[in-house]
C-alpha cells in the first residue's frame, strides 16, 4: 500500500478544501477517542464504569469521517455505540468519561450512562439503546427542519444489523417519498453482537437495500477517514441543495468484543489483525506524515495532549458528585 | 439433586424439554454459536443444530409473528428476547395476533416467550424494564417469573408444555446470583400455583421475582429484631394468579404487602390489591401496602438506581409501619 502511495502525485484530500488544521483535528479526534476509550476499557475493569459499554476502537474514521464536513446546526442521531461520535461532535471528554462514571457533571446528567450520550445544543441527539429504534426520529427531525426553512442536515448512525428491523425499511421508503434532508450512515461492522453479516443478511450488498426507494446510495471504506468525508460531503451537499437522502453504507470493523462481556468466539483472531493492519488512525497518521503535515515528533506530541486530557478526564470523573435524587422527579413530564 | 444457578436451571430446563419433545425449538438472537446474550443456550447448537437453535436477525416482531405462526401448526417454539425491552419492537404481535389466536380459531398456541427482565445492572433506561404489567392487561397470554433455580427450571418445563403463549420473566440479576438445590429428574411447577417461601402469622408480603429475596431478608431481620411473623408468598404465576393462595394467606395474617420490582403506578400490584380489597374485605386490620420502583424511567447513575429500585431496607421499613398500624 505503501509504495503505491508513493507514487501518488497527490494527496488523498487534494481533491477537497481540507486546511492543514483541519488535517490535524481529524486526526486528532480519531487518536483522541481511541485513547479515551482505551481508557474507559480500563477504568471498566476497575469498576468505576457499569452496566454495558460498547467501544468505537476500528470505527474512528466513519465517525469522524461523517461528522467533520458537518455544520453547527446540523443534527446528528446515532445507536448505543456513541462515545466516538460525540467525541468526534466535540463533546468534551470530560462530559462523556463523567457520564460513564454516572456522575452529574457527565453529558447525560448520569441518567443515560454509554449508550445515551446527548448534547442538544451540539446537534448530538443520541445515543440510543433499542437497535433500530432512533432512526424514525431522524427522519421527524429532517422533515422538521425541512418543515421550518432551514438548510439543516440531518445525519443518522446506524449499525448494519439494525437494517433487519422492519421499521429501516419504513423509514427508507418516508424519507425518500418525503425527500428528506437526511443521510444514513449505515456501519457495516461485520457483526451485529455475535453474528455475522452473512449469517443475517440475503443479498449480498448492503447498501442495495436502499435500492427499492431509489435512493442516493452506496458502498464507503469505512476505515478510510478521507474517503468517508468524499462521500459524506458529496450526500450533505444533496441534502443540504436539493433536499434529498441517501444511504451510506461504511464497511468498517470494531476491533474489540460487541461490549465489555463478549469473549469473541464467532470471530478468529487472524480476522482481527487482518483488520488492525488497516487501523484507520495509523493509516491516516502515516499519510499526513508522508505529505508533511504532520511529523513523527508533532504526533508525539499530540499523543502527550491527549493522554493528559484522558487523564483529567478520569480525574474530573472521578472527582465529580453523584446526581442528586431530585432529579429522579424533576424531569419526568415537562 | 444438584446445586446450580438460576441461569444454569433454566438451561437445563430448556435442554431437557428440547430432549424430550422435538416439536421444541428455540429462536432469537445470537442464541446459536454466540450462546445468547446472557448466554443461556450456550452448548445448544453444538448439540441440536441450527434446524433447532435458530439463529434469528435483529427483529423481534419478526420472531414473535414466526414463532407464533410455527405454534399454530404443531411446533413448540421457545424464542428469546435478549432484553425484556426489547419485546416492545414485537409488541403488536403479541397483544394482538398471539393473545387472540386461540380465542379467535380455537387452536392451541404453545410458545414461551423468554424475557430476561429488570434492574439492578445498571443498565439504564432501555436495558432495565420489567413487562409484566403491558401484558397481564391483556387477555389470552399467561406470564410467569420464577424467584429460585427449582422455580426456574420448573416453570420453563410447564410452559413449554402448556398449550398457551407463555412469557417467562426471568431475572436478570438472580442469574448467576442465585443457587439452589434443583431435581435431575423429570418434574415441573405448575403454572397459576403460587408457594409460601416462609410461613408466618403477622403479614403476608405478596410478591414474585427478584424481591422475594428481599421480602425473606426483610422476614428474617424483623423476626430477629422485633420478633414479627412475616410470611412470603412467592406468586411465581402472574397470570393467572392462584388467588386461592392470596387469600388464605390474606386471612391469615391480616396485613398485607405487595412488592414488585416493576414501578408502583399500573402494575400488578394495584390488581393484586383490588382482588383482596374484593373477597378479604373483612379479614383486613390495615390499609393495603405497595412497594415498587418508583415512577420514572430507570437511571443509569448507580446511586440513583439504587434510590429508584424498591430494596430489602425498604421492605423492612413498609413492614414495620405496617405492624405498627
Ligand atoms: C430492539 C433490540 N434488539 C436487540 C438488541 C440487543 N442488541 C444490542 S446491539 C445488537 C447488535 C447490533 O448490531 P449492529 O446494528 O450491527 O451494530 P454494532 O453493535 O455492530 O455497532 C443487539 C442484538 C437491542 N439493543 N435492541
Ligand atoms: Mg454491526
Amino acid at each position: 500500500m505503501k509504495e503505491e502511495k508513493k507514487k501518488n502525485i497527490q494527496a488523498p484530500w487534494a481533491d477537497l478544501k481540507l486546511s492543514n488544521e483541519k488535517l490535524i483535528k481529524i486526526y486528532r479526534d480519531m487518536l483522541l477517542i481511541r485513547r479515551f476509550e482505551e481508557r474507559a476499557a480500563q477504568e471498566y475493569g476497575k469498576g468505576k464504569i457499569g452496566g454495558f459499554c460498547h467501544l468505537y476502537i476500528g470505527q474512528e474514521a466513519t465517525g469522524v469521517g461523517a461528522i467533520a464536513p458537518l455544520r453547527e446546526d446540523d443534527f446528528i442521531y446515532t445507536a448505543y455505540r456513541d462515545h466516538g461520535q460525540a467525541i468526534a461532535r466535540g463533546m468534551s471528554s470530560k462530559g462523556c468519561m463523567a457520564e460513564l462514571f454516572g456522575k452529574v457533571t457527565g453529558v447525560s446528567k448520569g441518567i443515560g450512562g454509554s449508550m445515551h450520550f446527548y448534547d442538544l445544543s451540539k446537534g448530538f441527539m443520541g445515543g440510543w439503546g433499542i437497535v433500530g429504534g432512533h432512526p424514525p426520529l431522524a427522519a421527524g427531525s429532517a422533515f422538521a427542519t425541512k418543515y421550518q426553512g432551514r438548510d439543516s442536515v440531518t445525519i443518522c448512525f446506524m449499525g448494519e444489523a439494525s437494517t433487519n428491523q422492519g421499521v429501516f425499511h419504513e423509514i427508507l421508503n418516508m424519507a425518500m417519498l418525503w425527500k428528506l434532508p437526511i443521510i444514513f450512515i449505515c456501519e457495516n461492522n461485520g457483526y451485529g453482537m455475535g453474528t455475522a453479516i452473512s449469517r443475517a443478511m440475503a443479498g449480498e450488498h448492503l447498501f442495495e437495500k436502499a435500492a427499492g426507494y431509489e435512493m442516493a446510495r452506496g458502498a464507503v471504506n469505512g476505515m478510510d477517514v478521507i474517503e468517508m468525508y468524499r462521500e459524506m460531503s458529496v450526500a450533505i451537499e444533496r441534502a443540504r441543495k436539493e433536499s434529498l437522502p441517501t444511504f451510506l453504507e461504511a464497511r468498517t470493523y470494531r476491533f474489540r468484543g460487541h461490549s465489555m462481556s463478549d469473549p469473541g468466539q464467532y470471530r478468529t483472531k487472524d480476522e482481527i489483525d487482518e483488520y488492525k493492519k488497516r487501523d484507520p488512525i495509523e493509516t491516516f497518521g502515516s499519510d499526513l506524515k508522508q505529505w508533511n503535515i504532520l511529523s513523527e515528533s508533532a504526533i508525539e506530541k499530540l499523543e502527550e495532549e491527549i493522554k493528559a486530557e484522558v487523564q483529567e478526564a478520569v480525574e474530573f470523573a472521578d472527582a465529580s458528585p453523584q446526581p442528586s435524587i431530585d432529579v429522579l422527579y424533576d424531569n419526568v413530564y415537562a | 439433586m444438584a446445586n446450580i444457578t438460576y441461569i444454569e436451571a433454566i438451561s437445563k430446563g430448556l435442554w431437557e424439554e428440547m430432549e424430550r419433545d422435538k416439536s421444541v425449538f428455540l429462536i432469537g438472537e445470537d442464541i446459536g454459536p454466540f450462546g445468547g446474550a446472557f448466554k443461556v443456550t450456550k452448548g445448544f447448537i453444538q448439540h441440536f443444530g441450527e434446524d433447532r437453535v435458530v439463529d434469528t436477525v435483529l427483529a423481534e416482531t419478526a420472531i414473535l409473528g414466526a414463532a407464533t405462526g410455527a405454534a399454530v401448526v404443531g411446533m413448540r417454539p421457545v424464542a428469546e428476547i435478549q432484553f425484556a425491552d426489547f419485546v416492545t419492537t414485537g409488541f403488536s404481535q403479541l397483544v394482538n395476533n398471539t393473545a387472540s389466536i386461540h380465542y379467535r380459531w380455537h387452536v392451541p398456541c404453545p410458545m414461551v416467550v423468554r424475557l430476561p427482565s429488570g434492574a439492578g445492572i445498571h443498565g439504564g433506561p432501555f436495558h432495565s424494564r420489567n413487562p409484566e404489567a403491558w401484558f397481564f392487561h391483556q387477555p389470552g397470554l399467561k406470564i410467569v417469573a420464577p424467584s429460585t433455580p427449582y422455580d426456574a427450571k420448573g416453570l420453563i418445563k410447564a410452559a413449554i408444555r402448556d398449550n398457551n403463549p407463555v412469557l417467562y420473566l426471568e431475572h436478570k440479576r438472580l442469574y448467576r446470583h442465585i443457587k439452589g438445590e434443583v431435581p435431575e429428574t423429570d418434574y415441573i411447577v405448575e403454572i397459576g400455583k403460587g408457594d409460601v417461601k416462609r410461613e408466618g402469622r403477622d403479614i403476608s408480603v405478596i410478591t414474585y421475582g427478584s424481591m422475594v429475596h428481599m421480602a425473606l431478608e426483610a422476614a428474617e431481620i424483623l423476626q430477629n429484631e422485633i420478633g414479627l411473623s412475616i410470611e412470603v408468598l412467592d406468586l411465581r404465576s402472574l397470570m393467572p394468579l392462584d388467588t386461592e393462595l392470596i387469600y388464605s394467606s390474606v386471612r391469615k395474617t391480616g396485613k398485607v404487602l405487595i412488592a414488585h420490582e416493576d414501578n408502583i403506578t399500573g402494575g400488578i400490584g394495584g390488581e393484586i390489591s383490588a382482588l383482596i380489597n374484593e373477597n378479604c374485605f373483612q379479614y383486613l386490620d390495615a390499609p393495603i401496602k405497595r412497594i415498587g420502583a418508583i415512577d420514572t424511567p430507570t437511571p443509569y447513575s448507580p446511586p440513583l438506581e439504587e434510590f429508584f429500585l424498591p430494596n430489602t431496607k425498604k421492605v423492612v421499613v413498609a413492614l414495620k409501619e405496617l405492624a405498627a398500624f
